[in-house]
C-alpha cells in the first residue's frame, strides 16, 4: 500500500507522518510537495499537521483553496482513505470535505500533551481494529481545535456514526466533546489529536498504530475481494 | 529616537551625533584614523552597530577568553553562528543560546518570538536541521499586572513563534526575583543535528563569486537593535519600540528547508544569517573570514518599504533573512531552490579581492570601509574591577539563621514559590513533541530527545541559579555549570559541552564588572572540573532598568549524549517498594536559599560551599550506576532542599508515596541548599550493587503504594500530607498567582 503525505509550505508534521507510516508502519510512502503532486498513484492520502501557510488567516483557509485540493477531493470521491490530522482536519473542514468549523481553545491557549481518547465508532476504515468504546491515549498540539458545528449537522453526526473519536476530559471546549469525524462516506477522516505522535512507546504511546494498520488492513481486504 | 536622515559628516563630528548612535568620542577617533577621514552618516552608522557591545563583545571579550573552549569532541569552538560537537556515526550536534532581554522588555511579544527565530536561524545556518528549543526565562515577582503582562507576552512569543516553525520546545526554566522587574531575561536556546559533510561554515570565499540575498525583504524595524541592546533600558524605553524587529515563523519555516536544501548544492560557498546588524554583520563578517571583500548593490535588495536609505538598509534587522555567497554563474541552481518555497533569492553583491566593505546605492558609494576594521578591529575594553560592598559584608557578617515553626506548612509555601511551583501552565503552550523524538519532555531535569536511526538520545538542560552568584560570583558561577550537569546526569547522558548565556548589568560599573569577571571565573574553573567545554554563546550587557542591575545571571545551557536508550532515566519514582538514597550530606546553608526568600524576603550572607572534585566524582559515579542498569530514578537536590525534591519525585500522579527517615537539625535537612544531592531510587535487589558504586550514597527510606508523603525527623513525625494535595498546591501556583488582582 503507498501512502501520499502531502506537503504544504507551513506543514510541520509532515515528516512525521512519513515517519510512523514508513519506519514504524514499514509501509511505503512519500513525501509529495503541493505543486508537484499525481495523487493517482497512491492509495491513500495523509494531510499531516502544521501552520500551512503560516495560518495567518482561519487555520486551513489558504491551503484549502491550493489546486491540489482538487485532486484530493477527486481521490476521495474514488473512496481512497483521506487521513487529515490537526492542520489537515482544519483543511478538510475549510475545504468542505467536512462539515463544521473550528474555533479557538475555549482557554484562547494553544495547549499541547497527551490526551485520552474513546474511540466512538470502530466501524470505520480507519477504527476497525481498536475495541468499541476503547480509551486510546493521542497527543494534542493546538490553538484552534474548538470543533463547532449547529445543531442539525450535529444530529446528522450523530445519525450517521460520522463522530469517529471523542475527548473524554474535553479540553479545548469542542462541541459534543468531538476529537474526530469522517464524511459520511467514510472514507475521509479529520481529526485534531496526533495519531502519528503515538506509534512509539517511547515516546509515551503506541495507541496510534492501530489507525495506521486499520486503514492498511482494510485496504488489503478490499483489493483482495475486488482482485 | 535616533535620527535616520542624511547627515553631512561634518555635522556628525561637530555635533558628535555619532554618540547618539552609541559609539563614544574615542570610538569616532578611531573610525577616522581607520578610513583617514570623516566617516559618512551611514559608515558612521555601520561601524557604532559593528562596535556595540552586542556585535563585537567589546569589554566581555577579555573575559569569554578564559572559557575553557576545546574538548576532544569540539568541531566548532565560538566563533561560527553556532558551535558543534561530534556524538559518532558521522554525527554532530550544534547548539548555542542567545539573549533577547531589552526587545522583549518593551515589545514582549515580538521581542520573545524574534528571538527564538533568530536563534534557530543561527543553527540551520550552520547546515544543521533545528531538533530542539529551550527558553530561560527571568520575571519580577509576580505580583504586578506588568510583570504578568510581560511573563504572559513572552510565553505567547515562545509559542507563537516555535509551534509554527515546527522545531519543539522541550523545556527550560522560569525563575522570578525583583531584581528583573524592569529588564526581564528572555535566553532561547536551539539544537541542532548535522552530519559531519554539511557543515557550513559563513564565509566569502572565491574571488568574483556572487552575493545572494535570500528570504523576507528589508523593512524599517529593528534599525539599532544591536545599539538599543547594548545600553541601559531608560524609563521612556518604549519610545524604542522601532527598534525591536517584527517576526515571521511562516517565512523562517520555508528559509529553513530551502536553506536545507540548498546546503546540498555545490554551488553553495558559504551561508550566514542576518541576526544583529542585519546586512552589515553577515556581509561583513562574511568577508573578514574569509579574507576578501565584499562590493553590495543596496538597488538590488529586497526592500518591504519605499525610500529607504543606505543607512536604514544596512542597520536593518528585518527578521527572517540570510545571506549566501554562491559560485560565479551558478546562482541559478540555488535561485530555483528558494522559489520552490515561494522565497526570493537576489544577486546583491560579489566577492571581491581587495579587503574593502564597499556599498552603493543609486550609482553612488555609500559607503566605502576596511573591512577587517568593523569585524576584527572593534576596540577591546578591560573594564575597571572593584570587589562588591555587599559581597564584603556578606562575608564577614555571614548568613543571619533562619528559624522555621511549622515544617509542614513551610513545605506547602516552598510549593507554592513561582520559581519552585510547576511551570505546566507555561510549557502547555508550547509544542514539545512536533519531530516525534521528544522521549523526556517539560517538567523534567533535563529534556530527552531521541535521535532517529539511532539507539542515542540528546539531554538538554538550561540553568542558572543567579542568587548564589549574586552572593558569591566565583562560587555561583561553579554552582550554575555543576547544576546543568547534574541535571543531564540524572537523566542518564554524559555532559558533552555547554552554552553560555551571559545577563549582567552595565559594565562600566565596576562592581558590575567584577560579578561578571568572577563568575566566568567559577564557571570555566567548573567547566574545567566537569570536562564540558564552552562552544558558544552570547553577552547581554547593560540590563538594568532605573538605574537598578538585575542579578548577574550567566545562564548555562548544555547538552549531553545517552549511548544508548536504555539509559534514560526519569527523574519520578517509578514503583512502590524501591528504595530512596540520598547522595551527599546536608550542611546548614541558607544563604540565596528559597527558604530565606520566604522567611526573611531577601538573599543575604553566604553561597552554598562547592567541592567541583566531590562533585565530578559523584556524577561520574551515579552515571556509571546508571548505566549498569541499577537507577531506577534519579532527580537533583535545588532550590528549596531535599523535601521540595523529594515532593517533586512523587509528582508524577502514579499514587506513590514515600517514607523517609533523618536526624539532625530539621530545618537544614528539609530546607536546606547543599550543593552537590541527587535523590534516587533503586530496586531493593540492586540496593548492595548501587550502594557499591555509588560511595556517597546513603539509603533515607522508601517508595510507598499509600500516596502519602511522611518524613520523619529525630524520631518524630515532622511531615505527613497527602501527595495529592501537595502536588495540586504546586501545580496551582502559578495560574493562581496569574488569575489574582495585583
Amino acid at each position: 500500500m503507498k501512502f501520499a503525505v502531502v506537503v504544504f509550505p507551513g506543514s510541520n508534521c509532515d515528516r512525521d507522518m512519513y515517519h510512523a507510516v514508513k519506519e514504524v508502519l514499514k509501509e511505503d510512502a512519500d513525501l509529495v510537495w503541493y505543486q508537484s503532486a499525481n495523487l493517482e498513484d497512491y492509495d491513500a492520502i495523509l494531510l499531516p499537521g502544521g501552520f500551512s501557510y503560516g495560518d495567518y488567516l482561519r487555520s486551513g483557509a489558504v491551503a484549502a483553496t491550493s489546486e491540489i485540493m482538487q485532486q484530493i477531493k477527486a481521490q476521495a470521491a474514488k473512496g481512497k482513505p483521506v487521513l487529515g490530522v490537526c492542520n489537515g482536519f482544519q483543511i478538510l473542514l475549510e475545504a468542505g470535505l467536512l462539515p463544521g468549523a473550528m474555533q479557538r481553545n475555549k482557554n484562547l491557549s494553544f495547549m499541547c500533551h497527551q490526551e485520552p481518547l474513546v474511540v466512538e465508532n470502530n466501524e470505520t476504515l480507519f477504527t476497525s481494529i481498536y475495541d468499541q468504546g476503547e480509551v486510546v491515549n493521542f497527543p494534542i498540539a493546538h490553538g484552534e481545535g474548538n470543533y463547532f458545528c449547529d445543531e442539525q449537522t450535529l444530529e446528522t453526526l450523530k445519525a450517521n456514526k460520522q463522530i469517529v473519536f471523542t475527548y473524554k476530559n474535553n479540553p479545548n471546549g469542542s462541541v459534543a466533546d468531538i476529537a474526530g469525524i469522517r464524511n459520511e462516506e467514510g472514507n475521509v477522516l479529520g481529526m485534531m489529536p496526533h495519531p502519528e505522535r503515538a506509534v512509539e512507546a517511547l515516546l509515551g504511546s503506541a495507541d496510534g498504530v492501530k489507525l495506521f494498520q486499520s486503514i492498511v488492513k482494510n485496504w488489503r481486504e478490499s483489493y483482495v475481494a475486488n482482485a | 529616537m535616533l535620527q535616520t536622515h542624511d547627515i553631512h559628516p561634518e555635522q556628525i563630528e561637530r555635533d558628535k551625533l555619532y554618540q547618539e548612535m552609541g559609539l563614544s568620542d574615542k570610538e569616532y577617533d578611531l573610525v577616522k584614523d581607520i578610513l583617514k577621514r570623516r566617516p559618512n552618516f551611514t559608515e558612521t552608522g555601520i561601524f557604532s552597530v559593528m562596535w556595540s557591545e552586542h556585535c563585537s563583545y567589546k569589554t566581555s571579550k577579555p573575559l569569554l577568553k578564559k572559557f575553557p573552549v576545546k574538548g576532544p569532541h569540539v568541531i566548532q569552538g565560538p566563533g561560527e553562528g553556532a558551535g558543534i560537537i561530534d556524538i559518532g556515526d558521522n554525527q554532530a550536534v550544534v547548539f548555542k543560546i542567545e539573549s533577547h532581554n531589552h526587545p522583549s522588555a518593551v515589545e514582549p511579544y515580538q521581542g520573545a518570538a524574534t528571538g527564538v527565530g533568530g536563534i534557530i536561524r543561527d543553527v540551520f545556518s550552520m547546515g544543521a536541521r533545528p531538533i530542539a528549543l529551550m527558553n530561560s526565562l527571568r520575571f519580577g515577582n509576580l505580583t504586578t499586572d506588568r510583570v504578568k503582562y510581560l511573563f504572559t507576552e513572552v510565553v505567547n512569543g515562545i509559542a507563537g513563534y516555535g509551534n509554527c516553525v515546527g522545531v519543539p520546545t522541550v523545556g527550560g526554566e522560569v525563575q522570578f526575583d525583583e531584581s528583573y522587574e524592569g529588564n526581564p531575561l528572555v535566553n532561547a536556546m536551539c539544537v541542532g543535528l548535522i552530519n559531519h559533510d554539511e557543515i557550513q561554515k559563513g564565509i566569502a570565499a572565491g574571488i568574483g563569486n556572487t552575493v545572494l540575498y535570500a528570504g523576507a525583504p528589508t523593512g524599517r524595524d529593528g534599525i539599532h537593535g544591536a545599539t538599543f541592546a547594548s545600553d541601559d533600558l531608560g524609563e521612556d524605553a518604549a519610545k524604542d519600540r522601532p527598534a525591536v524587529q517584527v517576526g515571521d515563523p511562516f517565512m523562517e519555516k520555508l528559509l529553513i528547508e530551502a536553506c536545507l536544501e540548498v546546503i546540498h548544492s555545490d554551488a553553495l560557498v558559504g551561508m550566514q544569517d542576518m541576526g544583529a546588524a542585519g546586512l552589515t554583520s553577515s556581509a561583513s563578517e562574511m568577508a573578514s573570514k574569509a579574507g576578501t571583500g565584499m562590493e553590495m548593490n543596496l538597488d538590488n535588495v529586497p526592500q518591504r518599504e519605499q525610500n529607504m536609505n543606505a543607512y536604514e538598509m544596512m542597520l536593518s534587522e528585518s527578521q527572517e533573512r540570510m545571506l549566501m555567497v554562491v559560485k560565479k554563474g551558478r546562482e541559478q541552481e540555488i535561485i530555483d531552490v528558494f522559489e520552490k518555497y515561494g522565497l526570493q533569492a537576489v544577486a546583491v553583491g560579489e566577492v571581491v579581492e581587495e579587503k574593502v566593505f564597499r556599498i552603493k546605492q543609486h550609482g553612488e558609494v555609500m559607503a566605502d570601509i576596511p573591512v577587517d576594521a568593523l569585524a576584527d578591529e572593534a576596540p577591546v575594553y578591560h573594564m575597571p574591577s572593584e570587589v562588591a560592598d555587599y559581597y564584603k559584608e556578606f562575608q564577614n557578617s555571614g548568613t543571619p539563621e533562619v528559624v522555621v515553626e511549622d515544617h509542614a506548612e513551610m513545605l506547602k509555601k516552598l510549593l507554592q514559590q513561582p520559581t519552585i511551583a510547576s511551570k505546566e501552565w507555561v510549557y502547555d503552550q508550547y509544542d514539545s513533541m512536533v519531530q516525534t523524538n521528544t522521549v523526556v519532555t517539560p517538567g523534567s531535569d533535563s529534556a530527552v530527545v531521541r535521535i532517529k536511526g539511532t539507539n542515542k538520545a540528546l539531554a538538554i538542560t538550561t540553568d542558572c541559579n543567579s542568587r548564589y552568584i549574586y552572593l558569591d560570583p566565583e562560587v555561583g558561577g561553579k554552582i550554575a555549570v555543576a547544576e546543568a550537569a547534574r541535571n543531564i546526569v540524572c537523566s542518564g547522558a554524559r555532559p558533552l559541552g555547554l552554552t553560555d548565556g551571559l545577563n549582567f548589568g552595565n559594565p562600566t560599573n565596576p562592581q558590575t564588572f567584577w560579578q561578571m569577571e568572577k563568575s566566568v571565573d567559577g564557571m570555566s574553573e567548573a567547566c574545567t572540573a566537569l570536562s564540558t567545554p564552552v562552544i558558544s554563546g552570547n553577552v547581554s550587557l547593560y540590563n538594568q532598568s532605573q538605574g537598578k542591575s538585575i542579578f548577574p545571571t550567566p545562564i548555562v545551557g548544555m547538552v549531553g549524549l545517552h549511548e544508548s536508550l536504555e539509559h534514560i532515566t526519569p527523574s519520578h519514582f517509578q514503583a512502590a517498594g524501591d528504595a530512596i538514597y540520598v547522595i551527599g550530606e546536608t550542611a546548614p546553608e541558607f544563604g540565596g536559599s528559597e527558604l530565606q526568600n520566604v522567611v526573611h524576603d531577601k538573599y543575604e550572607g553566604k553561597a552554598p560551599e562547592i567541592d567541583l572534585d566531590v562533585e565530578a566524582k559523584r556524577q561520574q559515579q551515579i552515571l556509571q550506576a546508571i548505566k549498569a542498569g541499577l537507577v531506577e530514578s534519579a532527580h537533583d537536590v535545588a532550590e528549596g532542599g531535599l523535601s521540595v525534591a523529594l515532593a517533586e519525585s512523587v509528582f508524577n500522579g502514579a499514587g506513590l508515596g514515600l517514607d523517609a527517615t533523618f536526624s539532625g537539625d530539621v530545618t537544614a535537612i528539609l530546607f536546606s541548599e547543599t550543593q552537590s544531592r541527587f535523590i534516587i531510587s533503586v530496586k531493593k535487589e540492586n540496593r548492595a550493587q548501587f550502594e557499591k558504586i555509588v560511595e556517597d550514597a546513603k539509603q533515607v527510606g522508601v517508595v510507598t503504594a499509600d500516596a502519602t508523603f511522611r518524613i520523619e525527623i529525630n524520631d518524630a513525625q515532622v511531615i505527613e500530607e497527602k501527595v495529592e494535595e501537595l502536588h495540586q498546591l504546586w501545580k496551582g501556583a502559578i495560574p493562581c498567582l496569574l488569575k489574582s488582582k495585583a
